[in-house]
């Protein structure tokens, strides 16, 4: 007992002095359990969120915009493959990942549940979802686990044009005709809110953010970066001239920063409990392509086993 | 049949003079997969001219615990360091 205390202390004490915690190292079983909780979960964010622009490369409406949203839906996949393979360094292997995320054990982040009805939601998803995103996993690249921390640092790399070409879309949407303009208004209006619900429940109910502020797992609350997220992208929309749909946004000299309006959190627990527009189908989606991905797996060990036996034949001929 | 890929440990040599340095790792079903499957997850911005890949069951590394009983003996060997050594300011270049 006396042992396991000291094994705290000095954890504590590494986790203050900013020390990264690598893989073999002790750690407390709640530590690593959080962090497998946490980095699943932003591997499945990942893997799941290829899914609402999926739907939109086939019908991109030029080819420099498809080959665009191509890369940027194969970067998703890269992270969702970077992360897997951070979870799997803290013992828990990929196979039950899956199928935590299958089966429903798993959460991901409820932003990808909701539908893209139009084109203009690909520049919405680019600039809002993106754009929140990388707030989050800038703040992350500092996180006390040095596998995530790393893995963090090469998606931050690649985020940057994921934003970027996000934006340009709503902006030659902005500069074209009424009707354009119209349909990135409507983007916006349907994304904002989920975007702002993508840094999780407000501090004071969030259940996590203490413990994994003493740990270093986050180095700022939800309710803080979300104010960033505000704040930067309120002078974003207006270069666009478009409208925030939000009455209550305002910006507060005093404190420094953009007021806005209550979030609705019914909404936000009924979309992370399943119910969200597209729940359902996102993980039969998922589903489906591991099923019929199954038999690629198979060939892929067969075709290796083959080759194996030809190869030692031929050393041993030679 | 339930059988994951192994997993491999995955090394880029980002340009010539420069040494191999772990990325991340992935599973493939063989190491020639497994070269090929890095190509598309570690290297997308041209990030690499080499690729090693390790079966990571393969890799033994030296235990946390034995940090100190490992790095100590190099701990109190200053005189490996050329601070150790005294020379007037007046001698130059070296
Ligand atoms: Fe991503
Ligand atoms: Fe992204």
């Amino acid at each position: 007992m006396e042992k396991l205390h000291d094994l705290q202390e000095i954890f504590q004490a590494r986790i203050d002095a900013d020390e990264k915690i690598e893989p073999k190292d002790w750690m407390p079983d709640a530590y690593r359990k959080t962090l497998i909780r946490q980095i699943a979960q932003h591997a499945h964010s990942e893997i799941v969120g290829m899914l609402p622009e999926g739907n939109w490369i086939s019908r991109a409406p030029s080819l420099r915009r498809k080959v665009a949203l191509l890369a940027k839906v194969q970067d998703e996949a890269g992270h969702g493959l970077y992360l897997y393979s951070a979870a799997e360094t803290l013992g828990v292997d990929r196979e039950t990942l899956i199928d935590e995320l299958h089966t429903g054990k798993a959460k991901y982040s409820s932003i990808f549940n909701y539908p893209t009805l139009s084109w203009a939601d690909i520049g919405a998803i680019g600039w809002l979802v993106d754009g929140a995103a990388i707030m989050n996993q800038v703040m992350l690249t500092r996180t006390s686990y040095g596998p995530y921390a790393r893995a963090m640092v090469r998606i931050c790399k690649e985020e940057s044009f994921h934003q970027r070409q996000g934006y340009e879309i709503l902006l030659t949407l902005c500069r074209g005709s009424e009707a354009q303009k119209a349909m990135a208004q409507d983007a916006l209006n349907r994304w904002w809110w989920p975007s702002l619900m993508m840094f999780g429940p407000s501090d004071k109910d969030s259940q996590h953010t203490e413990q994994s502020m003493r740990w270093r797992i986050k180095r700022k609350t939800n309710d803080e970066i979300r104010q960033q997220f505000v704040d930067a992208t309120v002078p974003q929309a207006e270069f666009l001239g478009i409208t925030i749909p939000d009455p209550d946004l305002q910006w507060n000299e005093s404190r420094g920063h953009y007021d806005f309006g209550p979030i609705n959190w019914d909404e936000f627990w009924q979309v992370v409990n399943g119910n969200g527009p597209c729940n359902r189908e996102r993980i039969r989606a998922r589903v489906k392509a591991h099923e019929e991905g199954a038999w690629v797996r198979e060939a892929a060990l067969a075709y290796a086993e083959k080759r194996k036996a030809r190869n030692a034949a031929a050393t041993k001929v030679a | 049949m339930k059988k994951d890929w192994p997993l491999w440990e995955v090394f880029i040599r980002s340009k010539n003079g420069l040494s191999h340095k772990h990325v991340g790792s992935l599973h493939a079903a063989d190491a020639e997969m497994a070269i090929e499957n890095a190509r598309d997850v570690y290297t997308r911005r041209n990030e690499g001219i080499s690729i090693w890949v390790v079966e990571s069951s393969n890799i033994t590394a030296s235990s946390p615990n034995q940090t100190e009983a490992l790095f100590d003996p190099a701990n109190d060997k200053v005189y490996r360091h050329p601070t150790f050594y005294d020379l007037p300011d007046e001698v130059k270049h070296i």
